[in-house]
C-alpha cells in the first residue's frame, strides 16, 4: 500500500475519532451547566410567579431534562447556540461572532510569536551548550514558565503603560500598540516551554550519525544546522502544539480580563459568574471544537513532517 | 583514647574482604548522587524549605492578625517605623501577613489535589498497563478524549456549578489533572509487569491486585516523584488562575492567586501590595520546576547519561 493512501485512511480514522471527544465535550457540559443550584432568572428581586413560568417556557427550561438535552443536540447540529440568558437582545451566536476575531487575532499572533522566538532562543542555547549563554538563556527560559501570565501581566502594565507611558494599559482598537502588551504576555510562557523543548532535541539531534556524516562530508556549520539539524529538531515542537494551543486558549481568559479586551474568555467567565447556560455552553464548545480540530490538524502535519511516521504498516 | 598494646589477631579472610569490598550504591543513592551535584536543584529546595517554614511559622512570630484592619497606616508602603515591614493594603492590612497565610492555602492546595491526582492517575494507569488488552486499549481510549477537551474550562464550570469551596477546588484540580500521570504510569508499568519478578509472583499464585499493589507500584516510585514535583506547582498555578479570575477561595480566606488579583487592582498606588504576592508566588513555582527537573535528571533512567 501506498504512503498516500495510508495517510487518507489516518486522516479520516482521526476525523472519525473527533465525533465522541465532541459528544462527550457537548454531554458534560450541558449535564453539569443543569445541575447547577439557582438558575439564570435569580434576581435580587423575586419575579412574580407568572413572568418566572412564561420566562421558563419562552427558554424551554420546564421541559424534562432529556428533552432540553436532546433539543440543545438538534440545535448543536445546525450550529445553533440559542439566545442568550443574560444579554437579553443577543443570541450567543451573535456575541460569538463579534468577539471570536479579539480573542483567535491574539491567540495566532501569540502563537507564532512562541514559535519563532522559543525555536531560536532554543537553537542558540543548544549550539552554545553548557556556556554562560546556554546557562542564563534556559535560566530566563524557567523564569517564564514558572512566572504567571497574571503576574507578568500587571508588572509590564506598571513599567511600559503605567510609569513609561509608551503602550496603552488596556483596551482593543487594533491598533498594533494595543495589541503589544497582550500578544508578548500571552506567549512568554509558550516561548519558555518550546526554548527548552527546542534546546533538549536540538543537542540529541546534533549527536547523531547523520550530522556526523554531514560534517564529515565538509559541510560548513551553517548548512549543517539549516538543512540537517533543523527540521528533526523541530518535531517535538510540533507535537508540543497541541498543548501549547491549549494553553493560550485558557491563558487568553486572563490576559482578555487584565487588559480589558472583548474577547471570548471575558464573555465566558462574565458568563459562568451570570449563570448565563447558553453563552457559557456556546463558548465552551466553540473553544471545545476548536482545541480539537487544531489538535487534529498539528497530528496530521507531525505524521507529514516525520519520515519515522508511516500509517500503512501498522494498522 | 587508649591504644591497645595487644597484638592484633587478624583473620585473613576478613582482612581479604575489607580489601577487596569495595561500598556498593544502590540506584537510589545513585539519584541522591546525581540530585546534591545539581546545584539548582539544591539550592531551590533550600528556598523552597525557607519559604515553607516562613509560611507555616511566619503568622505566629508577627504581631499582626492577617484581618486586622489599621486605620492609621492604610496603602503604607513598606516601612520599618510602622510595623509593616512589606507595607498594607487599602484597608490597612499587613500585606506579609496576608501573603503568608494566603501561602497556608496555595501550598494546601498544591499538596492535596497533587495527591487527589497521583492516587487517580497511579491507580488508572496501574491498572491499564498491567491488564493491556482491551482493556487497556478503552481506558486510554477514554484518556485521550478527556485529554482534548479544554479541562480548564471544566474547572471553572465546577467552580461555578457547586459553589466555591475549599475542598472542591483540591478535588475539582485533581481530578483534571492525572491523565498525565495515567499515561506516564502505564508506559512503566507495560515495561515493568514482563519482568522476571512479577513472572515469579504470578506463578506463586499472588492475585493481580496485590501483584499491582506489592509489586508493580512500588517499582513506579522513581517516575512518580519526579512528577508529584512538577505536578504540585502546575497545580498551584491553576488555583491562582481561578483565584485571579475571582473563581478561587473566598474572602476571609485567601490564597496567592487572590492576593495578586488584588494587588493588580490598587498597583498604580501601591505596587508592593502586587509585588510581595507575586514574588512569593514565583519563587515558589522557580523552585518546585527546578527541584522537579534535577529529580528527572536524576530519576529517570531514559536520560542517564
Amino acid at each position: 500500500m501506498t504512503h498516500d493512501s495510508g495517510m487518507l485512511r489516518h486522516t479520516l480514522r482521526g476525523l472519525l475519532s473527533l465525533v465522541p471527544t465532541l459528544l462527550m465535550l457537548i454531554t458534560v457540559a450541558f449535564f453539569m451547566m443543569r445541575m447547577a443550584p439557582g438558575g439564570p432568572f435569580d434576581t435580587e428581586k423575586l419575579l412574580p410567579p407568572e413572568i418566572e413560568a412564561n420566562l421558563e417556557a419562552k427558554y424551554h427550561l420546564d421541559e424534562p431534562l432529556l428533552q432540553q438535552y436532546f433539543r440543545y443536540m438538534g440545535q448543536i447540529m445546525v450550529l445553533d447556540f440559542g439566545p442568550s440568558f443574560q444579554y437579553k437582545d443577543w443570541t450567543v451566536n451573535e456575541l460569538i461572532a463579534q468577539s471570536y476575531p479579539v480573542s483567535l487575532t491574539i491567540g495566532a499572533l501569540a502563537m507564532i510569536l512562541a514559535f519563532f522566538m522559543g525555536t531560536m532562543l532554543g537553537i542558540t542555547a543548544a549550539l552554545k551548550q553548557n556556556t554562560r549563554v546556554d546557562y542564563s538563556l534556559m535560566g530566563i527560559a524557567m523564569l517564564g514558565i514558572s512566572v504567571p501570565n497574571f503576574v507578568i501581566a500587571p508588572i509590564l502594565i506598571l513599567l511600559l503603560a503605567v510609569y513609561a507611558g509608551w503602550l496603552p494599559a488596556g483596551g482593543w482598537d487594533w491598533s498594533v500598540a494595543s495589541m503589544v502588551l497582550p500578544v508578548v504576555t500571552l506567549s512568554l510562557p509558550v516561548t519558555a516551554y518550546i526554548a527548552r523543548l527546542t534546546r533538549g532535541s536540538m543537542i540529541e539531534v546534533l549527536h547523531s550519525n547523520f550530522i556526523r556524516t554531514a560534517r564529515a562530508k565538509g559541510l560548513p556549520e551553517s548548512v549543517v544546522i539549516r538543512r540537517h539539524a533543523l527540521k528533526p529538531a523541530i518535531l517535538p515542537v510540533i507535537s508540543f502544539m497541541g498543548p501549547a494551543i491549549a494553553g493560550l486558549i485558557s491563558g487568553s481568559v486572563v490576559i482578555e480580563r487584565i487588559f480589558s479586551i472583548p474577547g471570548l474568555g471575558s464573555y465566558f467567565v462574565a458568563g459562568a459568574l451570570n449563570r448565563d447556560y447558553t453563552l457559557v455552553m456556546g463558548v465552551v464548545i466553540f473553544y471545545g471544537v476548536l482545541i480539537i480540530v487544531l489538535n487534529f490538524i498539528v497530528d496530521l502535519l507531525y505524521a507529514w513532517l516525520d519520515p519515522k511516521v508511516r500509517y500503512d504498516e501498522k494498522h | 583514647m587508649t591504644k591497645s598494646t595487644d597484638i592484633p589477631v587478624i583473620d585473613p579472610f576478613e582482612a581479604a574482604l575489607s580489601v577487596r569490598a569495595v561500598k556498593g550504591r544502590s540506584p537510589w543513592e545513585d539519584a541522591w548522587y546525581r540530585v546534591r551535584k545539581n546545584r539548582a536543584a539544591v539550592y531551590s529546595a533550600f528556598i523552597m524549605g525557607f519559604i515553607i517554614l516562613l509560611v507555616l511559622f511566619g503568622p505566629m512570630v508577627i504581631s499582626w492578625e492577617s484581618d486586622f484592619t489599621d486605620w492609621d497606616f492604610t496603602s503604607s508602603p513598606p516601612s520599618f517605623s510602622s510595623g509593616h515591614w512589606f507595607g498594607t493594603d487599602a484597608v490597612g492590612r499587613d500585606i506579609l501577613v496576608r501573603t503568608l497565610e494566603g501561602g497556608r492555602i496555595s501550598l494546601l492546595v498544591g499538596l492535596v489535589a497533587t495527591l487527589v491526582s497521583l492516587i487517580i492517575g497511579v491507580s488508572y494507569g496501574a491498572i491499564a498497563g498491567y491488564f493491556g488488552g482491551t482493556a487497556d486499549r478503552i481506558m486510554m481510549r477514554i484518556v485521550d478524549i478527556i485529554y482534548a477537551l479544554p479541562f480548564l474550562f471544566f474547572v471553572i464550570l465546577l467552580m461555578v456549578v457547586f459553589g466555591r469551596n475549599i475542598l472542591l477546588i483540591f478535588v475539582a484540580i485533581g481530578a483534571v489533572n492525572w491523565l498525565d500521570m495515567a499515561r506516564i504510569v502505564r508506559g512503566q508499568t507495560l515495561s515493568i509487569k514482563n519482568m522476571e519478578f512479577i513472572e515469579a509472583a504470578r506463578a506463586g499464585g499472588v492475585t493481580p491486585w496485590n501483584i499491582i499493589r506489592r509489586h508493580i507500584i512500588p517499582n513506579l516510585a522513581g517516575v512518580v516523584i519526579v512528577y508529584v514535583t512538577l505536578t504540585i506547582p502546575q497545580v498551584i498555578l491553576i488555583e491562582s488562575f481561578l483565584s485571579f479570575l475571582g473563581l478561587g477561595v473566598q474572602e476571609p480566606m485567601s490564597s496567592w492567586g487572590a492576593l495578586v488579583s488584588d494587588g493588580a487592582q490598587d498597583m498604580e498606588s501601591a505596587p508592593w501590595t502586587l509585588i510581595v504576592p507575586a514574588l512569593f508566588l514565583t519563587v515558589t513555582l522557580y523552585c518546585f520546576n527546578y527541584i522537579g527537573d534535577g529529580l528527572r535528571d536524576a530519576l529517570d533512567p531514559k536520560d542517564r547519561p
